[in-house]
């Protein structure tokens, strides 16, 4: 028996007692985006009620209040991460937005003409196309590290293209559409032999088990707020101390300046620099509320639960005839992507709908992966430590209906 | 062309939960006239639906007959629907059909923004056949 207890969990999340369409919710979209426990979404009314006011530059109580909570969580994000010093965790708006940071900062800075940049054949478009504009635009190329037949990456390739060029490697820690997890501390000790930086999307890993930054001694991560917890609209990207001190800013504005004058303006220390205007003050809080809600679990039984649910899930499909499941790699995180035969994927996402059902049906952001595998796009449940065996039986019966209503007659 | 919209109107009326508006769309796609394979091509797609959307249509006696194709079935029932209220119509007729009806039955309510764009794509299609023969 398993000691997790996904029933108490589920009380901590008020959305999971919806009913669409008068239906129990069963909401297996958490790789889009995760739900909110009741103690982040309190934090956000909280702040507005009790401390909103602009950070750092007010004198008075309010903004001093809001300053030290916003400060807190740069510092329990670095606990989080196990980065070294807070100074070197970046606030932004997402992972998407990391991302093209450092492609338009370390980016633009590192890489010239005839250089090239590694990504992997399994990146989301939002770790694809901030390179390619970069390759564009500096005359440079982008090189992808193929995956195989399971959706793994082909590790066995990866030296080779590293090459002479190479300025940085960007890889995606779990594939959103696969699940693969991927030997990211391999790459990056590989990558490191020939003097390379990594930057590592881990905006599906910090969901579903601990990462520690050192011990990868990954050079950049990034992850979203809203996929581990907290609210949309803020991310988290970590940069090693000695490379963010020697990038440009990102946008200019408040905050990361300084001193300005017309002739001319110097900026601020990092992270700061990199944080221009008014940032997402109550964002940053209710992302520290999520942060001690992981804390407040034990996060070794989640992952455990997380991996009953998937091996549960996988057996069940494999057993329907016509189901083909995409992305079979032997190290998997909470990703269950599959396509059925002579059903469309969208048709069988909507009938899912309307039992109350929450799937992701496309190409999920990841087009080149669809290419590879030859389809347009998959049926995608993915899984969080609050769902349960039952919804999973739940889903698989309905499947069973999907197919009986849509796949044709004559088959 | 209004009485058909009513139909359809009267026809969604009967059922109260979107399971049953499903199923019926799916039934409609189910029924669509099966579409020549050889026009499953990219002159005759449409951008800006999710999901393959071919269409085509000939033109005589001053009407206009649409055929069309996709790979969801969903789609294509809502195709059927369309094409009950603009096929065999006169270019004009096509031109200023309003088609108050896909918000009457509640069908954008289900659909995220880029699957109403790919509806929407399909209306401005057929109607920019219309306006290629409106000059005739």
């Amino acid at each position: 028996m398993n000691a997790f207890d996904p029933g108490r969990i589920r009380a901590d999340f008020p959305i999971l007692s919806e009913r669409p369409y008068g239906k129990p919710l069963i909401y297996f979209d958490n790789a889009a985006s995760s739900q909110k426990p009741k103690s982040v979404i309190d934090a956000i009314t909280e702040y507005y009620s009790h401390s909103n006011a602009n950070i750092h530059r007010g004198v008075h109580y309010l903004s001093q209040k809001a300053s030290e909570a916003y400060d807190a969580v740069r510092v329990a994000l670095k606990d989080f991460l196990n980065a070294p010093s807070e100074d070197e965790i970046v606030f932004v708006r997402g992972t998407t937005e990391a991302v093209n940071l450092v492609a338009a900062t370390f980016g633009r800075t590192h890489v010239q003409a005839g250089d090239e940049v590694l990504i992997s054949a399994m990146e989301h478009h939002s770790n694809i196309v901030p390179w390619q504009m970069l390759c564009e635009e500096k005359g440079a190329k982008l090189r992808v590290i193929p995956i195989d037949d399971h959706g793994q990456l082909r590790l066995d390739q990866v030296d080779n293209l590293i090459t002479e060029r190479t300025r940085i490697v960007s890889l995606v820690h779990v594939s959103n559409s696969l699940g693969t997890i991927n030997p990211v501390k391999e790459v990056i000790r590989l990558a490191h032999a020939k003097g390379v930086p990594v930057f590592v999307d881990g905006a599906q890993s910090t969901a579903h088990f601990q990462v520690d930054v050192q011990d990868l001694d990954a050079d950049f991560f990034a992850f979203s707020g809203h996929k581990i917890l907290g609210p949309t609209g803020i991310g988290v990207l970590y940069g090693k101390r000695a490379l963010l001190e020697s990038m440009p800013p990102y946008q200019g504005g408040g905050e990361m300046i300084r001193s300005v004058s017309f002739e001319r303006t110097t900026y601020n220390d990092i992270p700061l620099r990199f944080e221009a205007g008014t940032p997402n003050i109550a964002g940053v809080i209710a992302l520290g509320e999520a942060l001690r809600y992981w804390e407040s679990i034990d996060r070794d039984t989640a992952v455990q639960w997380e991996n009953t649910l998937l091996a549960h899930a996988t057996v069940a499909l494999q057993g329907i005839s016509g189901v083909q499941l995409i992305g079979t790699a032997a190290e998997k995180a909470s990703v269950l992507s599959f396509v059925i035969d002579e059903v469309n994927a969208l048709d069988a996402g909507m009938y899912l709908d309307t039992k109350g059902i929450a799937v992701r049906t496309g190409h999920h952001c990841t087009e080149p992966v669809m290419h590879r595998f030859g389809i347009p796009g998959t049926i995608r449940a993915s899984f969080m430590f609050y769902n349960t065996l039952e919804e999973i039986d739940e889903f698989v019966n309905h499947l069973h209906g999907a197919i009986r209503l849509l796949r044709p007659l004559n088959a | 062309m209004e009485a058909i919209e009513q139909e359809i109107i009267d026809d969604f009326a009967l059922f109260d939960t979107w399971e049953d508006k499903y199923q019926y769309i799916i039934e409609l796609g189910q029924k669509l006239p099966v579409f020549n394979p050889e026009f499953k091509t990219d002159d005759y797609r449409i951008k800006g639906c999710q999901s393959s959307v071919w269409l085509d249509a000939s033109y005589s006696d001053g009407r206009i007959v649409f055929y069309a194709d996709s790979d969801s079935t969903f789609v294509k029932g809502e195709i059927a629907l369309l094409m009950k209220v603009l096929s065999g119509r006169t270019p004009q007729e096509i031109l200023d059909a309003k088609l108050e009806f896909i918000d009457s039955i509640g069908l954008r309510q289900h659909m995220a923004v880029t699957r109403a764009n790919g509806l929407n794509a399909m209306v401005k299609q057929m109607k920019a056949y219309a306006l290629a023969h409106s000059a005739n």
